[in-house]
């Protein structure tokens, strides 16, 4: 008995020592070097493997990070500048801090708007719905409305508002790792700046058709007025083939445009007071009246 | 003019669904069902409407409660796991014990994957197998019916389970079956003695060729399972025709054709292609042998179906469909 | 000898084809049309009229915009009002050419007579050019142009050509109309297509449904005794009628992966197509009418109707009563593979085969449930792929195993969706895999091309 236990314990000693030894030299010979940097990048990454970087996951990004020679191409959108603080600090480089990003859907044809003009039985997927036709309203550039950018958001940032038909972006979830922006095939989704306390001002429409043409299809389109363009005080918006788009850099968030656009697709969020149009129209009409004085004058001198 | 219906081509469809190739699959049952019935009575009558509405209800249950999903009871799968699980029970079966399979077969084997189309395993034979582990004694001794509602009889065991007992006895298959009076002619039309769906041979191969002609299913697997056993058991038999028992006492008994037209050809457990089912039809038949002839247990086809669903993934994966214009 | 068909796959809808003792009838000129300039597979063709010119039946209005285009010819006389974009069927902006109709008048030298001219111009270029002239492209569905098919890459050499009769999509009875009605000059064609392509046999394939067309057309080349031209019988199948099946049915031979029919000898043609190379040859008549079936069980009327490029498809039902309230689905084409009009205002275009109405009973697809691994779309695959696998990896974009499960290959047929009992719209998801795998190659064959480019320099 004592035997039998004494020769089991001597076996199963003997067989670990060698396995043990066994794996040691297979771990030694077929050793990966690697940049011990690599892991100490991934661990302070976000670690969501979104992709929104432009790499496979976040070890891509921290493996492309480490190789090049700094980290102008390589920025994590989800982590932002605290990450990319940490990121330059493990790696020695400068980091360019960039403003803070959110998606924005430049759609507001709602089912209201836009009326359907057929409907559509095919699979629910904006990618097969747009290679298959314009889409069930009148216009070809709009929100087709499958939720292609819910289904491609992997932070639950995005939903479908059932009422207007289009999607909405939760401004706290959003990472801007811009996944909506890809998978949308009318490329609606734009990612700009958040802007002061998340002010700011777009144009909420992408449609590219003439004015009388885009009005007949949504009533909340762009049509192209340039209404806008001739307001702005700041040249922050450029009239690019019928619809105005708001440069964000340039923008000074005054709603003056927003105010003027006769359809109401000129969109201004997170301000803290409603926009009264009357009052900014009147202040416009005001300054008008000075410059046209002041040109009077100046004619007369 | 009321708004048009735009989507991608194809604009029609055809007439099959889910539940049109389960009704199909019922109706292919019913000869089997009704020989039960009528050979064993109101008891068969009962253990079928126990594991029929408990199946239906435990589906239902999960898909509301658990996985909070739309219910799928109406594309009468889970009518088809009943019917095939009590045809597996012998008539005897308690109420409670019937319930215990159900909820075997479907909760474990069917909904813990996902419902219809992810489960691994024949939710049926899984019921079956887990009673016939757990519960011995009801699952292997049977009393022999008195028809339509007639009292129970003499206490006995299936041909295969007497030959097993015998054979461990020493006695040479010839002597046994002699003893028995098994006769191959009774075995086709009421093979007494068994699971339900077992009485009737011609019941079972007649809804196997309504399913055939429907094009539901295709014959390969089962003509595969048919064929292997036959020539397993010709080998082994020409041998020793002592120790081991022929092709056609194999082919008809033991639950072979229930399992091999019905549960071998479930379409979410067996391979897809012409040559994978013909590798799982070959596999199916040489394990049921094999645990026939050298298991404990007396039977094989339900752990031999089991066995090959687990390699279905593989099968699937290894043979592929010949494609258009290419080796 | 058992009537021939292809070797794998396939399905069997019922054919429906109520429209089928309908007379040819030329539709009432439309008060005016609409030209599209991409009406062919290819570059789109470029406009050479201005709004204010008046223009003559046959008279050039667009010209070719590349080597794969074709002419566009004016399908009225009368004055070109604009030339802009236009919603077409799937309500997307194309360039179209609007015509005002005044009168019917034709351009001189076109002969619009019904004599049937058989002897045969000796000189091939010239016929190929003939068939360039005259805007000629597949009518069978992919509308690529004629002229490019019977100038093969050199090294090909042709064994047969194939007439494509099967059509066997439901509904669509215009290619059995002609071969009834038009069976001659479709026989001449088709000796044409056989002369150009080298003297070599030419085969008209004709499905067994439609035995009168089988028994005419034989009579006709007994008749007009072209020797080089016999009809084969094929069986009835979907989708026997795409170019790859059709090949494998009438010659036994497969088209490999990307390949070309030439690849294997096999040029096909179309019924339709043989119809407007006869008139371009003999008649020098070019492309600007076809025959539409205009039919559905809702449809109050059923029709054969000799068409006007460029005619709106409202002029079409309008003509014929109207489109009906319970009409659900109008489709440019057959129920398996035409498109669905998103655009009723749109107009034909020279492929349009036929404008069939299909009820919400007919069309409304069934709400997806969960595949149950029954195997029948791999089965009814004539490419022998497997769609419910070819779905999977669709969604999850996985473009390197949908190549290597062959999506590129998939003919878009809809035998899988048709046949599925799950309702999973399989051919919607696996339509965008192709286009991955299909990316993928091409961008793999630039990238070589400009490797090997490169390793020139």
């Amino acid at each position: 008995m004592t035997n039998t236990i004494i020769w089991t314990i001597a076996i199963i000693t003997v067989l670990g020592v060698l396995l043990a030894l066994v794996l040691f030299l297979v771990a030694k010979k077929f050793r990966v070097e690697e940049d011990p940097r690599i892991d100490e990048v991934e661990k302070v990454m976000p670690g969501a493997n979104c992709g929104g970087c432009g790499f496979a996951g976040c070890r891509a990004f921290a493996e492309a990070a480490v190789k090049a020679p700094n980290l102008d191409d390589n920025y994590c959108p989800v982590g932002g500048n605290d990450v990319m603080a940490k990121v330059a600090a493990i790696l020695g480089y400068e980091v360019k801090a960039k403003a803070p990003q959110v998606a924005v859907v430049r759609c507001n044809g709602t089912c209201e708007a836009r009326p359907r003009l057929n409907e559509y039985d095919g699979f629910a997927s904006c990618a097969v719905k747009a290679a298959l036709y314009s889409g069930d309203t009148g216009c070809s550039y709009g929100c087709l409305g499958c939720g292609d950018c819910v289904a491609a958001c992997s932070f639950g940032a995005l939903s479908m508002d059932p009422a207007t038909g289009l999607p909405v972006v939760d401004e706290e979830k959003c990472t801007a790792c811009g996944a909506c922006a890809k998978a949308c095939p009318k490329r609606i989704i734009e990612l700009r700046p958040k802007g002061p306390r998340g002010m700011r001002e777009y144009v909420s429409c992408v449609n590219r058709d003439k004015g009388p043409v885009a009005k007949r299809a949504c009533a909340n389109a762009c049509i192209g007025c340039g209404l806008c363009a001739k307001t702005c005080t700041h040249e922050a918006i450029v009239m690019e083939g019928n619809i105005a788009y708001i440069d964000p850099a340039k923008c000074k968030l005054c709603r003056e445009c927003e105010a003027v656009c006769p359809t109401g697709a000129i969109h201004g969020v997170n301000f803290p007071k409603p926009l009264d149009k009357d009052a900014v129209k009147a202040r416009i009409a005001e300054r008008k009246k000075k410059a046209a004085e002041a040109a009077k004058e100046a004619a007369h001198e | 003019m009321s708004k048009m219906i735009v989507s991608p081509s194809p604009h029609i469809h055809s007439k099959d669904s889910t539940r049109s190739l389960m009704l199909d699959v019922v109706i292919a049952l019913m000869p089997a069902v009704l020989c039960s019935f009528v050979f064993y009575g109101w008891r068969e009558i009962l253990v079928m409407a126990v594991s029929v509405v408990s199946c239906l209800l435990l589906e239902w249950a999960i898909t509301r409660f658990l996985l909070k999903k739309p219910s799928t009871l109406c594309d009468l799968s889970a009518v088809v796991t009943g019917i095939l699980l009590a045809l597996n029970l012998p008539y005897t079966t308690p109420w409670w014990v019937v319930f215990i399979g159900a909820v075997v077969a479907i909760g474990v084997a069917k909904m813990t994957f996902g419902g219809l189309g992810q489960n691994i395993w024949n939710p049926a034979l899984v019921g079956r197998v887990f009673l016939l582990v757990s519960f011995p004694t009801y699952m292997t001794t049977w009393s022999m019916p008195q028809g339509l509602f007639g009292a129970d009889a003499i206490t006995g065991a299936t041909p295969l389970g007497v030959i097993n007992e015998g054979l461990m006895g020493g006695a040479s298959v010839k002597d046994i079956m002699a003893q028995h009076g098994y006769d191959y002619g009774q075995m086709l039309f009421a093979n007494l003695g068994g699971s339900a769906g077992e009485v009737c041979a011609i019941a079972l191969l007649l809804g196997f060729v309504y399913l055939c002609c429907r094009r539901v299913i295709k014959p390969w697997i089962t003509l595969t399972i048919f064929a292997t056993v036959a020539l397993t058991a010709l080998i082994f038999w020409g041998v020793n025709p002592d120790r081991f028992t022929g092709p056609v006492f194999n082919l008809l008994t033991g639950g072979l054709i229930l399992g091999a037209c019905f549960m071998a050809t479930d379409y979410v457990t067996s391979p897809m292609s012409v040559w994978g089912g013909v590798i799982f039809g070959v596999g199916i038949g040489f394990l049921t042998m094999m645990i026939r002839y050298f298991g404990s247990y007396p039977e094989g086809v339900s752990f031999a179906i089991l066995i090959m669903n687990s390699f279905v993934p593989l099968i699937n994966r290894a043979f592929h469909q010949k494609k258009f214009g290419r080796k | 000898m058992s009537k021939r068909s292809f070797a794998i796959g396939g399905v069997h809808p019922h054919d429906n084809k109520i429209a089928r003792d309908c007379r040819i009838e030329a539709l009432p000129l439309p008060p005016t049309v609409y030209l599209s300039v991409a009406q062919h597979i290819g570059a789109p063709s470029v406009p050479v009229v201005a709004p204010g010119d008046k223009v003559k039946v046959g008279q050039v209005i667009a010209e070719p915009g590349g080597f794969v285009s074709a002419y566009i010819h004016s399908s009225v006389s009368g004055t070109v009002k604009s030339v802009g974009p236009r919603a077409d069927l799937a309500g997307r902006p194309v360039t179209h050419i609007e015509i005002a109709v005044e009168g019917d008048e034709w351009l001189e030298g076109i002969d619009t007579t019904d004599t049937l001219v058989t002897e045969i111009p000796a000189d091939n270029k010239a016929i190929i050019e003939k068939v360039r002239q005259a805007g000629v492209v597949g009518l069978g569905g992919a509308t690529f142009p004629t002229h490019v098919k019977l100038s093969p890459p050199p090294g090909s050499k042709c064994e047969r050509v194939i007439i494509n009769g099967c059509e066997c999509e439901p509904y669509l009875t215009s290619d059995f109309r002609v071969l009834l009605e038009k069976g001659e000059q479709v026989v001449v064609g088709a000796a044409i297509l056989s002369q150009v392509m080298g003297n070599v046999p030419c085969t008209i394939a004709i499905e067994e449904n439609k035995p009168e067309a089988i028994a005419h057309i034989r009579e006709v080349i007994a008749k007009l005794g072209f020797g080089c031209v016999d009809v084969m019988e094929l069986k009835m199948r979907y989708p026997q009628g795409s170019e790859k099946q059709l090949i494998d049915a009438v010659m036994h031979r497969q088209v490999g992966s990307g390949g070309l029919p030439i690849s294997v000898g096999a040029v096909v043609q179309n019924v339709g197509t043989a119809l407007a190379v006869y008139d371009a040859v003999q008649k020098n008549k070019p492309l600007v009418d076809n025959v539409i079936t205009v039919t559905g069980e809702c449809f109050p009327k059923q029709a054969n109707l000799q068409v006007r490029v460029g005619t709106p498809f409202t002029y079409i039902a309008d003509c014929l009563g109207g489109v009906p309230a319970d009409a659900a689905k109008a489709i440019s084409g057959g129920p398996m593979m035409g498109k669905a009009i998103a655009n009723l205002e749109a107009s034909t275009v020279k492929g349009t085969s036929a404008l069939l109405f299909l009820s919400e009973k007919q069309t409304r697809r069934a709400p997806e449930t969960a595949c149950i691994r029954c195997g029948k779309c791999a089965d009814a695959c004539p490419m022998g792929l497997e769609p419910f696998l070819l779905q999977k990896l669709s969604r999850s974009q996985d473009v390197e195993a949908l190549e290597a499960n062959a999506a590129q290959d998939c003919i878009e047929c809809g035998c899988c969706l048709f046949s599925c009992p799950a309702h999973i719209p399989l051919l919607d998801i696996i339509r965008t895999g192709k286009g991955l795998a299909l990316g993928a190659i091409r961008a793999r064959a630039a990238a070589a091309k400009a490797a090997a480019e490169a390793a020139k320099k």
